[in-house]
């Protein structure tokens, strides 16, 4: 520390002010958003701030999308009977709500958005290591949607979106155009994960140790082992399907000498861990926001940064457990169901170590927090009967049957898109400078959670009384629980139009916010309101850790020193 | 020119460089499991056909797989001295090994083109249009079907190899690499060599994997 005055991160702050009572300001002093303003300069941007926004809106686009077949499809279940499309229709309406959550939303939404804008500022760098690439993945994904939802309207596929041989490579419906959308899809994912794999690594600011790094990049990192290492088996995989519409291979066709159940192994290696990927985000999220919204340091930082690591390890050996009924043996049967359950002994680690985080902690109850809440409710609950349909003896019972579409969306939606919510709300201000209406995001939030809930309890009540998943019809005995559902499914819907219609309005009339509304101590959040293009004048110098609440707010800004 | 520069978001070049290299061996990786895929069906489907696989292999022309082998091999020596070759600033001689390589490559493709021809003249296509008589139908019609698999998808990676070999051997020349810019050089390098491995593993399985 020499004699001259420290210029802090928090001093740009005054520099932002002056900016805006219109004093001049050089270029690289302005915020992300306005540093240049013409459509030019977004499109071609290498900033990660501006590519998380982009992706921002694309992936909003694609949930609002999937979304819409989602209604659809509970629509038509309201009545025993054919109600308001064809059976066939039907078939293409649950492939294309399955492939655009799963690929166009889930996959990319919390990596792509929130992982995109945070994790370079969370280790103190000033973008990501390959910027072009970066952008390359961007509109590599929007190719892949293109070609995806292209797709779709030209006819779609009715095969559900795991896309099972036989059926898969002798339907007649546009089975090739879809899995090249995917494969295009895949591309942008394990471009993605090399950039924040190869940034956690060698762009950490000085004093940034291993145990320093925010459990948000923690579970990025994890999640971009999965990706790099799943993605391309998958991609072969349904390559192999989709070529076979070309010219009958028939690698997988029992009349030419295969296997079927083999395109299930492969498919599954990484179609399982590819759940991994859309959790592991979501939990990094919540890390995030139960620290920030209690004050406190993470009961064990340690045992949660290594448990992602545990899931992402094991999240490799369980795909098994989604063949028990095609015909496996009862030793693999027990393997399989008992690494499985390695996952849920990890997921239980964070889950008690979020709850004692709030131990003595000062909490204040926001949004995000409230949404941190419902995660907590619906992740156990998801995960709990995760580890009941892991049992093969319980499993032969449940399988194909609404019993696990219930137990899936606990995790996808009740996990995933209940974290994308935490971050959505969590992080604006930090992106867009603005603060939203919390009595608004409050009550749109216990809707998505009442809407949620009155969804899919009832087909876990649906499934455990027999009712087959992707059935068009079935018999009357079960039409008032599917019209209870169908009746949460649009509430669901309502509470997420009005969570965006509240975020949309904040990011016009909302107040106008601070560098550390939620008096946070990780890093992202020492920053100016909105950062700047390269986030940090001089890369800083880390002195603490992401959790120190123990230092007050001037304290743990002064130790962000720029050297 | 020839200078590596920094780009604004590294702190110095050690670092870009070191970030350079972990990002092409996580893609090398990620590549590996392209072909892990096919590995695995081949494994998977040679312990369900032992017998059919051990004909089919023994029915493969192992002097061309051979040939095809040491040709890689040569190419990634090449390949290597190219290396060398910008780092002892000579960018005009690496410009040549570059070339020789790729060009080992063609030669590569076209004895792989033969061998193809071969098979097509005797009926041994893949999957539904198989119709050699001569071998055990089931089995061999997979060994096959994985044989045109593995081999296409290793030859669609030699013709990405070889046009990044190319266009590095036109920066050579152009003078846009040099012993103080010889990183893009390297890892264009690293590339080919995953090609020229994953083909020393097709090589056993496909060619001498018979009694």
């Amino acid at each position: 520390m020499s004699g001259e005055r420290q210029r802090l991160p928090g001093e740009r702050e005054d520099e932002s002010r002056a900016l805006a009572t219109g004093a001049p300001a050089p270029d690289h002093h302005r915020d992300y958003l306005r540093a240049d303003s013409d459509v030019r300069s977004w499109l071609l941007t290498t900033d990660h701030k501006r590519i998380g926004v982009m992706f921002y809106v694309v992936v909003v686009i694609s949930l609002i999308l999937g979304g819409v077949f989602a209604l659809v499809l509970r629509a038509e279940l309201i009545t025993a009977g054919p109600t308001l499309i064809e059976a066939d229709m039907y078939n293409r309406m649950f492939t294309f709500h399955g492939v655009t959550m799963v690929w166009l939303f889930m996959i990319p939404s919390i990596p792509n958005v929130f992982g995109n804008f945070a994790l370079p500022i969370m280790l103190g760098a000033k973008d990501l290591a390959f910027p072009r690439l970066n952008l390359a993945s961007f509109y590599v994904y929007c190719a892949g949607v293109i070609v995806t939802l292209g797709a779709m309207i030209a006819g779609g596929t009715d095969t559900g979106w795991t896309f099972y041989t036989p059926f898969s490579t002798s339907t007649p419906t546009a089975v090739l155009p879809v899995v090249t959308g995917i494969f295009i899809l895949g591309i942008s994912s394990i471009m993605t994960s090399i950039n924040f794999i190869v940034t956690t690594h060698t762009m950490r600011a000085r004093g940034m140790s291993l145990r320093r790094v925010p459990l948000f990049v923690w579970a990025l990192y994890a999640t971009s082992i999965i990706m790099l290492f799943a993605t391309p088996v998958l991609g072969l995989t349904i390559m192999l399907v989709g070529i076979d519409h070309l010219y009958h291979f028939g690698v997988f066709d029992p009349a030419l000498g295969g296997d079927p159940v083999l395109f299930q192994h492969l498919f599954w290696f990484y179609s399982h861990p590819a759940v991994y990927i859309m959790i592991l985000p979501a939990q990094g999220v919540i890390s995030e926001v139960v620290c920030t919204f209690s004050h406190k340091q993470p009961a064990s930082y340690m045992a949660i940064a290594m448990a992602s690591l545990g899931i992402a390890f094991t999240g490799f050996l369980t795909w098994g457990h989604h063949m028990f009924s095609a015909g496996m043996s009862e030793l693999d049967a027990g393997i399989f169901g008992v690494l499985s359950m390695f996952v849920a002994i990890f997921s239980a680690i964070k889950v008690f170590t979020w709850v004692a985080t709030m131990h003595k902690g000062s909490i204040s109850f926001k949004t995000p927090m409230l949404y941190f809440f419902w995660f907590l409710f619906l992740f156990v609950f998801g995960g709990m009967t995760g580890v009941a349909v892991a049992t093969q003896s319980l499993d032969i019972h449940w399988h194909d049957t609404y019993f696990v579409v219930a137990h899936f969306h606990f995790i996808m939606v009740g996990g995933t898109l209940t974290a994308f919510l935490a971050a959505a709300h969590y992080w604006f201000p930090k992106m867009f400078g603005r603060i939203y209406s919390e009595r608004m995001g409050l009550l749109t939030s216990a809707g998505v959670f009442a809407g949620f809930f009155m969804t899919f309890v009832p087909q876990f009540l649906l499934g455990n009384a027999g009712m087959p998943r992707r059935y068009y019809t079935y018999p009357e005995r079960y039409e008032w629980l599917n019209v209870l559902s169908s009746g949460g499914a649009f509430l669901l819907a309502g509470a997420l139009v009005l969570t965006l219609v509240n975020l949309l309005v904040a990011l016009r009339w909302g107040k106008r916010a601070g560098s550390n509304p939620w008096g946070s101590r990780s890093f992202e959040w020492a920053t100016p309101p909105l950062p700047p293009k390269h986030n940090f004048p001089v890369t800083p110098i880390i002195d603490r850790g992401p959790y120190d609440y123990h230092l007050t707010e001037e304290e743990a800004r002064v130790r962000l020193s720029s050297g | 020119m020839s200078v590596y520069r920094l780009a604004e978001q590294f702190e110095d070049l050690s670092k870009q460089a070191h970030a350079a290299r972990l990002g092409m061996w996580f893609f090398l990786g990620s590549e590996l499991l392209l072909f892990g895929g096919l590995f695995a069906l081949y494994t998977s489907y040679r312990v369900m056909y032992p017998a059919d696989f051990a004909a089919a292999t023994g029915h493969n022309n192992v002097v061309i797989g051979t040939t095809n082998t040491l040709i890689l091999l040569t190419s990634s020596l090449t390949v290597a001295m190219s290396v060398g070759a910008v780092r002892a600033d000579r960018p005009r001689r690496a410009a040549w090994l570059l070339a020789a390589s790729a060009l080992l490559g063609a030669v590569f493709l076209a004895l792989k083109g033969v061998e193809y021809a071969e098979h097509f003249h005797e009926g041994i296509l893949p999957g539904q249009g198989y119709q050699f008589a001569e071998l055990p139908q089931a089995g061999a019609r997979m060994f096959f079907t994985l044989y045109y698999l593995l081999t296409g998808l290793h030859a669609i990676h030699v013709i990405a190899g070889m046009t990044v070999l190319c266009w590095l051997g036109w920066g050579c020349l152009r003078g846009r690499y040099s012993a103080e810019n010889e990183l893009y050089v390297e890892l264009g390098g690293l590339y080919w060599h995953l090609v020229d491995i994953v083909w020393i593993f097709l090589w056993p399985l496909l060619y001498l994997a018979h009694p």
